[in-house]
């Protein structure tokens, strides 16, 4: 289903300057068609800049960008319709209710039907489950409700893709796991779904292609499998006699090791052969209560990448 | 097709949003509350009031209650129309901005053009909405409190109900017409900035400022093309045969302020990063 060669963005060398700093700073990001890609980083990394200037929002300092093959913002107003958007956080007129809210942004694209305004208001209100609250004034609306009225905007017409910034921020976990399914259920119909978040379990579940942007660059771009071979594996034993222990793997090859409590862990090959290790270990009299392969997780790969700090990077 | 390239439907929704919000009806109220309390002051005071005392028109409200409307809208037209005006044009751009609608507009897609026509479309029509407010007001409250009959103009000459009613209609479109300028000014103020309060109040202080010159002397060479520099000649319409020179000046010369600010509402809103 996912074509790698055939994609729904591309930028290329994309610079957008505020004054003297880069906010984003000569990014190559390629997502796929069909595909779920997660747009990683931590707040103020350049996330929300970059989706505002794939939507027209924003003009690229320098750079190209390509949306389902349009050039952008030359062909921007005929790209726009097939592209249904979350942009940082939703945004309505308080004083209306959520239906009326739809209704206006809807009329106020200029390719809409009329005819089947309501309809398709009506769809999308169903869709994410607020038909009984369309009704209500959105400034008596949760946050979360606000959250699916956005989706319900993103979801007025039929999209080719949706660009969706933090589409799970402010949910509580019930409404985080229905938007999580509401994802699936799109990207199930073909529909190319590029999210960004800030939170990597999000994208872990929803996420098949992934590119993590940290101060302004993009660090790390593929496919979830790609991204995963490309860590390291590592071997952990625990035993007795940790120090014997230890010159016997050097004896076998592993250098580089690291002594923890009581525990050593190495890094060593993907095809590493665990049993034989073991063996070899009983053999000399090992008391081994542990041995196995591990990969780091994606997270601690994230935070290779972007840093552990709670310091904002710039 | 035709109704889509015009944005019918989008001005029908523009006019929604405005007519949906409890403020565009509170500034309403209070435009028509200006001829009551002119009408209810006049009708207690009656007696005391010499014939040319107080603004102009005023000794005549109680001589006919057709003159109520002309005489608020004179009231109204140095700060508080203007005010109300402003409100609504500071907030065109600003406001949406500020709400973070103006970002799902643009994606919607809206057009940046078509929205800014749509835009200083809604706030004349809320212009209108305004000036027939005084005036229908002041009709009604004058009926009520003085007698009504043919109206005696400023050239003496007397014309019937029915052409008064006519008039008043005329001076209501003339006050509407002195307001676009400004609207226009108000527009391009709201395509600067996100806080649509600075908006308001900076189209509020240039209609000051405005009026000051005009009243200065020193500047004598730059009055005709102040944009309140006509305001007042609504006066021109009360007069038979009619005048219609000032309706022609004035719209003259806020047609020039509607394509000089709308040119640079342009030019600033069609190039601007949208970061809000």
């Amino acid at each position: 289903m996912i074509d790698e060669n055939q994609l729904a963005i591309s930028t290329k060398s994309l610079v957008k300057q505020f004054g003297s700093q880069q906010a984003v700073a000569g990014i190559d990001l390629s997502v796929p068609l069909g595909s779920v890609f997660g747009f990683l980083g931590p707040n103020g990394s350049g996330k929300t800049t970059t989706i505002r200037m794939l939507l027209g929002l924003a003009d690229a300092s320098s750079g190209e960008i390509e949306v389902l093959g349009n050039p952008i913002p030359a062909k921007l107003q005929q790209t726009l319709p097939l592209v249904g958007a979350l942009v940082e956080g939703p945004a309505f007129y308080p004083y209306m209710s959520g239906r009326d809210n739809l209704i206006r942004i809807d009329s106020a694209d200029k390719f809409s039907d009329p005819k089947t305004r309501k309809t398709r208001v009506e769809a999308a209100l169903e869709r994410v489950g607020l038909t009984n609250a369309s009704k209500k004034k959105v400034h008596a609306y949760s946050l979360g409700m606000k959250q699916r009225l956005g989706l319900a905007n993103a979801l007025l017409k039929p999209r080719k893709m949706l660009i969706l910034d933090e589409p799970t921020n402010g949910l509580d976990p019930q409404g985080t796991r229905e938007v999580r399914n509401l994802i699936r259920s799109l990207a199930k119909e073909g529909i190319t779904i590029f999210v960004s978040s800030h939170l990597l379990s999000e994208i872990e579940q929803l996420c098949d292609h992934l590119a993590v942007m940290t101060a302004g660059k993009i660090v790390a771009q593929g496919s979830i499998e790609e991204l995963r071979s490309k860590t390291q594996t590592r071997l952990v034993l625990k035993t007795d006699r940790l120090d014997d222990a230890v010159t016997l793997l050097k004896a076998e090859g592993i250098s580089k090791l690291s002594l923890k409590a009581d525990q050593i862990i190495a890094p060593v090959e993907t095809d590493f052969n665990v049993a034989k290790l073991n063996q070899k270990l009983v053999k000399a009299k090992f008391m081994v209560t542990e041995i196995r392969l591990e990969q780091p997780s994606l997270e601690e790969l994230f935070v290779n990448l972007t840093g552990e700090g709670f310091e904002v990077v710039r | 097709m035709f109704a889509k390239a015009l944005g019918l439907s989008l001005m029908r929704s523009e006019l929604r949003v405005m007519f949906t919000r409890r403020r565009t009806w509170a500034m309403l109220a209070a435009v028509a509350l200006i001829p009551i309390l002119l009408a209810v002051a006049v009708a207690l005071t009656s007696d005391q009031l010499a014939p040319g005392e107080g603004p102009p028109f005023l000794d005549r409200v109680t001589q006919n209650g057709l003159f109520t409307g002309f005489t608020a809208t004179l009231l109204a037209l140095p700060l508080f129309l203007p005010l109300t005006v402003a409100v609504v044009a500071g907030d065109t751009i600003a406001g949406e901005a500020s709400l973070g609608t103006l970002r799902y507009l643009l994606i919607a897609p809206v057009g940046r053009l078509r929205l800014l026509v749509v835009k200083y479309l809604g706030t004349v029509v809320f212009a209108l909405a305004a000036t027939f407010t005084l005036m229908i007001a002041g009709a009604i409250i004058g009926t009520i409190l003085f007698p009504v009959g043919p109206v005696t103009l400023l050239s003496g000459d007397v014309i019937s109900l029915g052409e008064s009613i006519w008039r008043m209609a005329l001076v209501a479109i003339y006050t509407a017409l002195s307001m676009t300028g400004i609207l226009a000014i108000g527009l391009f103020i709201s395509t600067l900035t996100t806080v649509p309060v600075g908006a308001m109040a900076a189209t509020v202080v240039l209609t000051g400022v405005s009026q000051i010159l005009d009243n200065l002397p020193q500047v004598e060479w730059m009055h005709e093309w102040l944009f309140t520099h006509y305001w007042l000649n609504f006066a021109d319409l009360l007069r038979q045969p009619i005048e219609l020179g000032s309706f022609g000046q004035n719209a003259l010369l806020q047609l020039g302020y509607i394509a000089v600010f709308g040119a640079l509402a342009y030019s600033r809103f069609t190039t601007k990063d949208i970061l809000s």
